[in-house]
């Protein structure tokens, strides 16, 4: 087994990693927020580091195009958030990004490593590290084993090595703690030795997010992670997924719960009909005609948030009163 | 059942064999290829099957042809040399013919003793005073000493290559009544029904017992003319379509089984049906009563019987009327609703249950249809289905998993290659190269010939 | 009826060589779709590969048992990278066609007249199991315990088969407790997600077929050898299929679930046989009903039946475990 994948189990960056204070999250926020802070408001701004390049990706089915993205960059250290209406390309795009699907043209770039024509686990392996809509806990096999399981270099996996178990006791050891480590983070220990398949849907999407760790990625990349998740849970999400931030993880999330993308995103993109049509912090974003032109031009299964709904009767409120003052000018 | 013939060692059971009794496992492949091989080969398919189901033989027929007077020459000596020292000698009857049992299948050497023929009657071609042949399983190998001076030009392979044309088109018409059924049924349910070549095989095994009348355990009722009992046997199969549904898939759909749980289980119910048809039906391939032989038809260059053309014609119209039904009509309509989204189309109000149950009960009798005009064309026997169902997989998969036009396209495919490729390859490795253009297809273009390329995720 | 003979006979099967050849085709099953999830359908196509490897270099060429062994085994692994090569990127039930599809064109191969002078069509190949047998430590003589045992012969080719059988369990038992194991498992249950996690699912989905498939093979062998004989109607698709029966009688995904369901497989099948064939002597069944050369077509018809109801009502078969079948409702 070459070398280099032994080294990764070393570099875990999580391991004792000390419990993120609000203040960091603050410090890491406000960072990540500077950075960005000199970025133009527009679909395809470079950024000052950026950890993923895409550039003129295009992918079609049959006739439909499904994502065609001239140019995007992700911020290193920062949380990301893709939004867009249903059907906008989304996990197409997150499909095409880690390599679980081809696109029909485009380069992009990882790190500085091109990535197309990658195999997905080379993806994995160069710390990118995906999980899905679905969630995909491996319901037969034991909590702490689906953990055991995201650990990467292990000399076990190789089909030798594997009949003698001294081989690679040691190593199951160190992964077994790593793992019980994470575990006790996100507070699935009690879950230890259960099938993956009896926990509920948000400890299955905890479950995914810790095994995700155990690779020791730089970026994460969650696909629409508050998903059928029960709302006791929702915060506890919300929290990992700003820990991620503070251990120094760039994150990349879809998500449909505006709540959730204004309340930890630093940087938002949106894509409608395959196309990146606007980019920016949360709440510019937010406010862009565009964006409320695509989520109302389309069959949007996310509404608004109340405030954007208010602005917009606030602003519908205001050309009516407007338009009457200037009727009773009018007749004055 | 099927013993090994050499050195055996203990009493031990045999390993699985497909049938009991050697004779019928071998009859397998080689029957079918058997027929086919007399048609092509045969230039009179009048007479062309001696009355013995078992075993191998060699035999033809001497006379000449004279306008359409036909002069046959009896007492004429034929010998046949074969492996392990076999010898055998046959003298030609009042009809000019002459048959060789031979022991087993290999390559044999068949020589005529022109000193024997009558006086000013020679071979078309002297040199063919020998000829050397492979005797396949089962199969009764018709050979020819042309007599007389050539009235027929050498058949060219263009000649050929229509006369197989036309029977791949004839086969694959039949695969493809199968196939449509099949990819229905995969279309709405996700199963991939193993047990569907024996769908095919009830629908000639049924018109065999009701045209005869004669079944053990059932009282001999002397027989319906062929196409009552065809009738009679298509309505059997509806159902047992039917009875497939109720009885048992709509159940496990209820249970929640998993796909290829299903599939296992369609496994099961097709080993318990075959052995059950061997069971009523003996392992002896038959033909309907009505349809012993026929004598075949010259038209545009291709000779087939006229059962062919007619078997062919039912075929056109009934695929022609399956796919009017499923544009047209509103069940039809509702049936490729429910194969593209069956919880989108349970929303929109369709009833899905039953549309299942009519898919279910059409691709039976759509089978049954196909097991039918098979038999009219091989014979009859307690496999048939069994032994074409790779065969309709293969139609299936190249033309899209779970279309109702890729399956028509697929079989037609199917049908020709396995019926053309005997030009280049021999005739009982015909399915080998059809199999073989299947993953190599699969290779090339996963999705089929129609099928295209969807999201992953 | 004889119950002392319908007893030893039934108890004989369970420890005979078609108890092993199966127990070793299910073994190799079970890797590849009990583990795996790999849906293999042309196993018999494995066991053919290496009973031919033998018998053709033995009988065909006269060269040495021992390269025979060797060249079944490469055979095995040849045929598994061939199958797998096309389709193990896609879809499962592909390779289910695939291998399927692969089995039948094996055996329309070695039967076929054209390819009769290698592979001796229809009859087969017999007279190259002499290497194997002049091994042979027991000597002449009738090994028995009352009336159950079995003459020198068998002896040897059942001890060399439970010892292979004993040995792949064991290779499987320590393959499935490893690392290595754990990421089969786990593309049983999700393919993509072991992709995300960094390990490359198509060639531990290789290994696991060739593994399996030269477990299976290993069946191949030990029916040709204590045969002395092969035909190759032996290997059609239903011996996969009784395998696939046998697997999952035991249950799916447990070390030593092959071997007892080929024991209780053949227990099963031998009294069947024994009583089934006894009744009719005896007149206690008509003969008009079954006579003795329909017992077997019944005995298979058995067999289906009890595929169906096993898959239906305990798919987790006798060692399943009740939690993990669960699992799949949800």
């Amino acid at each position: 087994m070459p070398a280099e994948e032994n080294e990764q189990i070393g570099q875990a960056p999580l391991a004792p990693t000390p419990r993120a204070e609000t203040g960091t999250r603050r410090d890491r926020r406000d960072a990540a927020a500077l950075a960005l802070k000199g970025v133009p408001h527009e679909p395809g701004a470079s950024k000052p580091d950026p950890i993923v390049v895409v550039d003129d990706m295009l992918r079609q089915f049959g006739g439909l195009t499904a994502v065609d993205v001239e140019h995007v960059e992700v911020q290193r250290g920062a949380i990301t958030a893709l939004i867009g209406p249903n059907g906008a390309g989304k996990t197409t795009f997150f499909n095409l990004l880690t390599c679980f699907d081809q696109p029909d043209s485009g380069t992009w770039t990882f790190n500085g490593h091109s990535l197309t024509g990658v195999a997905a686990h080379r993806v994995a392996r160069l710390g990118m590290v995906r999980t899905f809509q679905l969630t995909k806990a491996l319901s037969k096999l034991t909590v702490i084993e689906n953990m055991r399981l995201g650990a990467t270099g292990q000399r076990g996996e190789n089909v030798f090595r594997a009949l003698f178990r001294s081989v690679w006791r040691t190593q199951e050891g160190e992964i077994t703690d790593r793992a019980d480590d994470l575990l006790a983070r996100f507070k699935l220990d009690t879950k230890r030795e259960d099938f993956a398949g009896s926990l509920s849907g948000g400890q299955r999407k905890l479950l995914e997010m810790a095994r995700a760790l155990m690779v020791g990625p730089e970026m994460v990349m969650l696909d629409e992670p508050m998903a059928g998740v029960n709302p006791a849970l929702t915060q506890s999400l919300l929290g990992h997924v700003k820990d991620l931030r503070e251990d120094g993880m760039t994150v990349l999330f879809v998500e449909h719960d505006m709540d959730m993308v204004r309340d930890i995103s630093d940087w938002v993109i949106v894509m409608a009909q395959g196309k990146v049509i606007a980019e920016g912090p949360p709440d510019s974003v937010m406010g862009d005609q565009r964006v409320i032109d695509a989520y109302l031009g389309s069959h949007h299964d996310a509404a608004l948030t109340e405030e954007d709904e208010e602005q917009v009767l606030a602003e519908a409120e205001e050309a009516l009163e407007r338009e009457r003052a200037e009727n009773e000018e009018a007749k004055h | 059942m099927l013993r090994p013939t050499g050195a055996s060692i203990g009493d031990q059971p045999e390993l699985v064999s497909t049938t009991t009794g050697g004779v019928l496992v071998r009859k397998r492949v080689a029957l079918f290829l058997a027929v086919l091989v007399s048609a092509g080969v045969c230039l009179f398919g009048v007479g062309a099957g001696p009355a013995q189901a078992a075993g191998e033989s060699i035999f033809g027929f001497l006379f000449q042809l004279k306008g359409n007077v036909r002069t046959s020459y009896p007492s004429v000596v034929v010998t046949a040399k074969g492996p392990g020292g076999f010898t055998g000698k046959a003298v030609s009857d009042k009809n000019g013919r002459w048959t060789i049992e031979v022991p087993r299948p290999g390559t044999f050497t068949v020589s005529i003793d022109t000193k024997t023929l009558p006086k000013g009657v020679t071979l078309t071609d002297p040199s063919k005073q020998t000829l050397k042949l492979p005797v396949l399983e089962g199969q009764d190998k018709p050979v020819l000493f042309p007599l007389g001076k050539s009235t027929r030009t050498i058949e060219s392979k263009w000649s050929q290559a229509l006369q197989l044309t036309a029977e791949g088109l004839r086969f694959g018409l039949i695969i493809a009544l199968a196939a449509v059924g099949l990819s229905l049924i995969f279309g709405t349910t996700g199963l991939t029904n193993f047990a569907h070549g024996e769908l095919v095989t009830l629908g000639a095994v049924s018109t065999w017992w009701i045209s005869t009348g004669v079944l053990p355990l059932l009282p001999d009722f002397g027989g319906l003319q062929f196409f009552p009992a065809a009738a009679l046997a298509l309505l059997l199969c509806a159902a047992m379509g039917w009875v497939n549904d109720v009885v048992l898939w709509r159940p496990l759909r209820r249970r929640g089984t998993g796909l290829i749980a299903a599939m296992i289980v369609s496994i099961g119910l097709s080993i318990f049906l075959r052995y059950f048809y061997l069971y009523l039906f003996t392992g002896s391939n038959r033909s309907y009563p009505d349809y012993q032989s026929q004598r075949g038809l010259n038209f545009l260059g291709v000779d087939l019987a006229p059962k062919d053309y007619w078997s062919m014609a039912v075929a056109v119209v009934v695929l022609g009327g399956v796919i009017y039904a499923l544009v047209r009509t509103r069940t039809g309509k509702a049936t490729r609703a429910v194969a593209d989204n069956p919880a989108l189309a349970a929303a929109s109000g369709i009833d899905v249950d039953r549309v299942i149950r009519v898919v279910w009960v059409a691709g039976a009798t759509l089978a049954g249809l196909a097991g039918i005009l098979l038999g009219l064309a091989q014979g009859v026997n307690f496999q048939m289905g069994f032994q074409i169902l790779l065969l309709i997989f293969a139609a299936v998969t190249l033309g899209g998993l779970g279309t109702a036009y890729g399956a028509l396209v697929g079989s037609i495919v199917v049908g020709l290659f396995v019926s053309v490729s005997t030009l280049w390859i021999p005739v009982e490795l015909k399915n080998v190269g059809a199999l073989g253009i299947l993953i190599v297809i699969l290779l090339v273009r996963p999705q089929g010939i129609l099928g295209r390329a969807q999201r992953v995720g | 009826m004889d119950w002392t003979r319908i007893l030893i006979n039934a108890l004989e099967a369970s420890v005979g060589l078609q108890a092993v050849v199966f127990a070793l085709a299910a073994i190799g099953l079970n890797v590849h779709f009990g583990y795996t999830g790999l849906l293999n359908f042309g196993q018999s196509g494995f066991l053919a590969v290496a009973a031919y490897g033998l018998a053709v270099t033995v009988a065909t060429f006269g060269l040495p048992f021992w390269l025979g062994i060797v060249i079944g085994l490469v055979g095995a692994v040849l045929l598994a990278l061939l199958l797998g090569i096309p389709t193990l990127r896609l879809r499962a039930d592909y390779l289910a066609i695939v291998t399927i599809a692969s089995s039948e064109i094996i055996r329309l191969v070695v039967r076929s007249v054209t390819f009769e002078g290698t592979f001796g069509g229809s009859d087969g190949r017999q007279n190259f199991a002499a290497g194997f047998y002049s091994l042979n430590p027991y000597p002449k003589g009738n090994y028995n315990i009352g009336e159950f045992g079995f003459p020198e012969r068998v002896m040897w080719i059942l001890t060399v088969g439970w010892a292979l059988v004993g040995l792949s369990c064991l290779i499987v038992l320590l393959l499935m407790r490893s690392p290595w194991g754990r990421v089969l498992k786990a593309i049983r249950e999700d393919e993509d997600a072991v992709r995300s996690l960094g390990k490359n699912v198509y060639s531990y989905k290789m290994q696991s077929l060739i593994i399996g498939g030269v477990l299976g093979s290993l069946g191949g062998f030990v029916y040709a050898l204590g045969q002395a004989s092969i035909q190759p109607d032996i290997f059609g698709t239903d011996t996969t299929f009784f395998a696939y029966t046998v697997l999952i009688l035991g249950g799916a995904a447990r070390v030593g679930a092959p071997v007892v369901g080929a024991m209780i497989f053949w227990v099963i099948l031998s009294l069947t046989d024994n009583v089934l064939n006894q009744a009719i002597d005896a007149g206690y069944i008509s003969s008009s009903i079954i006579n003795n050369t329909q017992v077997g077509q019944f005995r298979f018809m058995l067999v289906g039946l009890l595929l169906m109801i096993l898959m239906i009502f305990r798919p987790q078969g006798i060692f399943g475990d009740r939690r993990e079948i669960a699992l799949d409702a949800r």
